[in-house]
């Protein structure tokens, strides 16, 4: 079958078929190879990436899904000249990661927690990654990376 | 996952010609729990009917003093909703605990109580709330919805549209969730209702979602967490597995449910 849709701002059409997950035509399909499939059971959130707006798990939605939508992936998070994002810069800043498989989620995660409440407590901050899951256990960073790009410092708020 | 023939109807009716004609046809509402089935292959239908965007399936109204929700509506909607928060805060806050934020934008409330997982949330906000669950034939009470583990009152060719609750005196969800899945291993929603106190009891019984008739009875006389001291649940009928035991559950119910009318007391 037939889809298309925008994926960072470039419309796309693609063939697929039925049980195409999103994240494999992402990865396979249009070699955006930035979001990456931790578990593949929809717990890790790696995979992580915004359909009209909203955080979704790429491996646990079909392609054929998101017809017509506006999909939103890592690489789409840089700024146009090619520099980081202040999330981006944020994550390099605080040392947000460690092995960094996790971190694409973690990044999509967090823009879309910001978008909504541009000021989170670090609780909020916490509960929102309850689904973003970082082997390396650096979550302290990533915590205190998405409070800083929200202009906050970790201890600030509870 | 094997191969599935995706369809996405405009209308409610071109979904049921759709699931009429497949062989093994299943409706698609979020996916959040088919999809994960179908890659272990624990479920291979042949055609997938999505219908989240069937225009009338989403969204929530008020009509008549009850609060309407589409069965397409996902999780984070029901948890940001205006009305929701204003009319029945404790069903808001239950949704906005389910999963995680990603799984929230794409699950349902018609996906979740038409699957009727014994460790879902919102079962035992229908059940306690007395909710209505709509169809395209007809409206379900709630005691008559939940049939067993995964199984409903649903039949052949019936499509949930929407669910209908009117909203409690007073009510809360207090769950203990499984740290690494987020469902619940006990959770208990507690509401004052028009037709008394009802307690509805997920995560922990082996046929799903269950009313606990002597914590209504106590909270009927007293709606205090001191009303749940001395009130036994029987371990027998409970789950046992790797995450705890029959007895541990039983516990769990109580401690639960003292939460949940403490929260609801406010």
């Amino acid at each position: 079958m037939q889809v298309s849709m925008t994926v960072n701002g470039q419309t796309v059409a693609a063939e697929i078929e039925g049980r195409t997950l999103l994240v494999e035509l992402l990865r396979e399909g249009l070699r955006l190879t930035g979001t990456h499939v931790g578990c593949d059971t929809s717990q890790c959130g790696a995979c992580t990436v915004h359909v009209d707006g909203l955080p979704v798990k790429a491996c646990t939605m079909l392609a054929a899904e998101a017809e017509g939508c506006s999909v939103t992936t890592i690489e789409g998070m840089a700024n146009a000249d090619g520099t980081l994002s202040p999330l981006q810069q944020a994550f390099n800043d605080h040392h947000g990661l460690q092995c960094g498989f996790c971190t694409p989620g973690m990044v999509m995660s967090g823009a879309a927690l910001l978008a909504v409440n541009p000021k989170p407590t670090e609780t909020e901050v916490r509960h929102w990654l309850e689904g973003n899951l970082c082997r390396c256990t650096g979550y302290h960073n990533i915590v205190k990376a998405i409070m800083a790009a929200s202009g906050q410092q970790v201890g600030e708020t509870v | 996952m094997y191969d599935v023939h995706y369809h996405r109807p405009a209308t409610l009716d071109d979904a049921l010609n759709l699931l009429a004609g497949a062989d093994d046809g299943k409706i698609l509402s979020g996916g959040q729990t088919l999809l994960p089935t179908m890659k272990q292959h624990l479920a291979a239908p042949t055609d997938l009917v999505d219908v989240r965007r069937i225009p009338g399936m989403r969204g929530i109204k008020v009509e008549g003093g009850h609060l309407v929700i589409g069965a397409a509506t996902t999780h984070a909607e029901v948890a940001g909703s205006a009305e929701v928060r204003q009319d029945i805060p404790s069903l808001a806050s239950l949704a906005s605990g389910i999963g995680d934020p990603a799984v929230r934008h794409m699950g349902t409330i018609g996906g979740s109580i038409a699957n009727h997982d014994p460790a879902a949330d919102y079962p035992s906000a229908v059940l306690a709330l007395n909710g209505i669950v709509v169809t395209n034939r007809r409206q379900i009470a709630a005691d008559d919805f939940f049939t067993g583990l995964f199984s409903t009152a649903l039949e052949e060719g019936e499509i949930i549209t929407a669910v209908r609750f009117a909203p409690p005196k007073r009510g809360a969800y207090a769950k203990f969730p499984n740290p690494a899945s987020r469902y619940a291993m006990v959770g208990v929603y507690v509401a004052d209702t028009a037709s008394g106190v009802r307690v509805a009891v997920t995560g922990a019984g082996e046929n799903g979602v269950f009313r606990h008739g002597a914590l209504e009875a106590a909270l009927g006389r007293s709606f205090t967490p001191a009303a749940v001291e001395g009130v036994a649940t029987p371990a027998a009928g409970l789950l046992s597995d790797i995450h705890g035991d029959a007895a541990y559950r039983a516990h769990l119910v109580g401690v639960m449910a003292k939460r949940a009318v403490a929260a609801a007391l406010g």
